[in-house]
């Protein structure tokens, strides 16, 4: 029983020892000049000390409801590329061809956001 | 052991009680709309549970849709609540008030 | 997946309004010269859609895996939603710009919503009505805030999200409860089961929700809360789109879901419910427009009203219901269109001249605007020989078949009160002097659309008999 276990446990290890590894290497070999900037928690980021009712950004908004909007349509995608080849193997090359109108509207759309400046941080 | 569908059931129907009395009880625009998207979840775990029960693939196709419209309308539905908050410097849905005869 | 050339023709309708939109989008990105172009161009999309949609009429057929339906009654529908929209779209042209609100995106969303209304029209599986209602509600929520910078829009659009957002909810969990019961979500294969559920307390409970979503669409009474406010704060042309196509487009899924349930048997099984609901739709939407003095609120209960008369329809639960509420709807679209025109050319900018009494006097300072109105409140109203009156005609006729001779009645005695504030408005543009000094600019697009859904509205009006003896042929 425990037997068939041993490979996850390799695997922790290998990711333990792996991990601490490149922590401690980069500090050990890597040039250290830190500052104020970079020494907070959020590097380029929100203050991580301060009021809890502090007023958001209104940008930060836009690209939360951009990212929601393009990052849900892959669940379409998952299903297709699991099914492929058994569904190639049945209807055959238009199944290529569906997915690639749906990624073909949806990159218009992206480019729609992108020509009105929805990406535009300033 | 298998777990009944009964189960699955009664904790849907539960949440999607919650989410009905969350939109007609709180009064800020971005908690009715979370309550609203818990309706939506419910339903999708009784779509996910009887397609498990009944070993259908329908149900969990029918989730993947609900879920990218939950997506959508969350995107047009944020923008419209910012919309309105850059005007009115509120979100309390009790102050919107000014269309009444 | 389209197998043949006979299906790629069939299905061509939904693919013009689809391909319209992605080219939309790509004038909305690259072309100089896009506020010209734009609304001309899906103008030209809709009519496209909707002549072919009216040519292939006979074309009966399934699409993609028993998912779409074409021809028939499916592509009547077709022409209702894109000539309507082509309506809204020309009004809107020199409407926008007075409104400030004259975006692009108008016209791209517009496009979005039509195509939401088609295949909630062509559907064959509840997957297929679900995102067509999403499509359609989405783009009417964006339709409704578009003047961004107006509170009044801003307010409408959240009424409606948060609502209409809300009875989604009901709809998608009254399906899965279908699904749950019948084991799949294929309109043919619960109408099947139908009889053999009938007593499935889930099932039915389903069934309910998902006419609950449905009754807001439609605006029918416990449901329509929403309507008022957001006709009179949304634009005046796009609340002309949602009390038309909007409300099409609901009935147009009910049918479909009802219609199966009638080849299986269960045609009155919901006929106390509906009857009811028609009841208080009918008495609530008439007797509350009387009281309003914003003619788009009055309008609104107006459409409260009208739904009502169509689910007496639905009540009767027989043929003669089905082809009566195509009828009626295609008809009410273009008289309601005329009407909301016509508010949309004389309003002024800032929203003025919205109430009532800017109407006195009308008649002589501007003829033709006066009578394309009065030729559209007498049609609301329901006065023979105009397209209202035979719409309420066949739709009580059916009532009185289906044994339900008091609804008829009910609803006779609501078109009469409704004849009271249709009336009232052509009385002021008559026979009152004026109160205030305004100038209608001139809007020549503006006035070619309500001259075309004025003739329309003659026109059903004149040869009632053969387009119903059509919708009829179809069922």
């Amino acid at each position: 029983m425990i037997e068939s276990y041993i490979p996850i446990f390799l695997v922790i290890g290998f990711a333990i020892v792996f991990a601490f590894g490149v922590l401690l290497s980069s500090t050990a070999f890597g040039p250290q000049r830190p500052t104020s900037e970079k020494s907070s928690t959020y590097e380029s980021g929100m203050k991580p000390v301060g009021t809890t009712r502090e007023r958001v950004s209104i940008k930060y908004y836009m690209v939360a409801m951009l990212f929601i909007i393009f990052d849900i349509e892959v669940i379409f995608v998952y299903p297709w590329a699991v099914q492929f080849k058994k569904l190639f193997s049945e209807v055959g090359i238009s199944v290529f061809y569906s997915m690639l109108v749906f990624l073909v509207v949806l990159e218009l759309g992206y480019l729609y956001v992108y020509k009105k400046g929805g990406f535009r941080w300033d | 052991m298998q777990i009944p569908i009964e189960y699955y059931l009664i904790l849907s129907a539960f949440m999607f009680i919650m989410g009905i009395v969350g939109v007609l009880t709180r009064r800020n625009a971005i908690i009715v709309f979370m309550s609203i998207e818990l309706m939506l979840n419910s339903a999708n775990l009784t779509f996910v549970a009887f397609a498990s029960y009944m070993g259908n693939t329908i149900g969990q196709l029918f989730v993947f849709f609900v879920m990218a419209v939950a997506a959508a309308e969350a995107a047009i539905g944020l923008a419209i609540i910012l919309a309105l908050f850059r005007n009115k410097m509120t979100l309390n849905i009790d102050e919107v008030n000014i269309l009444k005869w | 997946m389209i197998n043949n050339a006979q299906e790629f023709y069939n299905a061509l309708p939904i693919l013009i309004i689809g391909t319209g939109i992605l080219i939309s989008l790509l004038i909305e990105i690259y072309a100089e010269k896009r506020k010209i172009f734009q609304p001309w161009i899906s103008i030209i999309i809709f009519i496209a859609a909707g002549s072919y949609a009216l040519l292939s009429i006979e074309q009966k057929s399934t699409l993609f895996m028993n998912m779409l339906a074409t021809g028939g009654n499916v592509n009547v529908f077709y022409f209702i939603f894109t000539f309507g929209a082509a309506v809204v779209t020309l009004l809107s042209i020199n409407y926008l710009k007075k409104y400030g609100a004259n975006y692009g995106e108008f016209y791209i969303l517009v496009q979005l919503s039509v195509l939401g209304m088609m295949l909630m029209a062509g559907a064959k599986d509840l997957i297929v009505i679900f995102l067509g209602l999403e499509l359609m509600s989405v783009s009417f929520y964006a339709l409704a805030g578009i003047n961004r910078k107006r509170l009044k829009s801003n307010e409408a659009s959240l009424k409606y999200f948060l609502l209409g957002a809300f009875t989604t909810g009901f709809t998608v969990y009254g399906i899965a409860l279908i699904y749950g019961t019948v084991g799949s979500t294929s309109i043919d294969l619960i109408a099947e089961k139908f009889i053999e559920l009938s007593n499935n307390f889930l099932f039915i409970t389903g069934l309910l929700l998902f006419f609950i979503g449905f009754s807001f669409k439609i605006a029918a009474f416990p449901f329509h809360m929403w309507v008022p406010d957001v006709y009179q704060g949304s634009s005046t042309t796009v609340a002309g789109l949602f009390s038309t196509g909007g409300k099409a487009a609901a009935f147009s899924a009910i049918l479909i879901t009802l219609g199966a349930l009638f080849t299986a048997g269960g045609a009155h099984t919901f006929t106390p419910y509906l009857a009811v609901l028609a009841v208080l739709s009918m008495l609530y939407g008439s007797i509350v427009a009387i009281a309003q003095s914003d003619i788009k609120r009055m309008l609104a209960y107006s459409s409260i009203a009208h739904a009502g008369y169509l689910i007496i329809g639905l009540a009767a639960g027989n043929y003669q219901g089905i082809a009566g509420i195509i009828f009626y709807l295609a008809a009410y679209t273009f008289m309601n269109l005329g009407a909301f025109g016509i508010v949309s050319l004389i309003e002024g900018e800032e929203e003025a001249n919205l109430d009532i009494k800017s109407y006195a006097g009308l008649a002589a300072k501007y003829p033709m605007l006066a009578a394309l109105l009065s030729i559209c409140m007498f049609a609301l109203a329901g006065l023979p020989p105009l397209a209202g009156f035979f719409g309420k005609y066949y739709i009580f006729i059916a009532a009185i078949k289906a044994d339900l001779t008091w609804l008829a009645i009910v609803g006779v005695f609501s078109s009469a009160i409704s004849v009271y504030f249709y009336l009232r408005i052509v009385v002021l543009m008559y026979f009152k002097e004026s109160e205030k000094d305004f100038v209608v600019a001139h809007n020549s697009t503006g006035l070619l659309a309500v001259i075309i859904s004025v003739l329309l509205v003659i026109v059903f009006g004149v040869a009632p008999g053969t387009i119903i003896n059509l919708i009829s042929s179809f069922l």
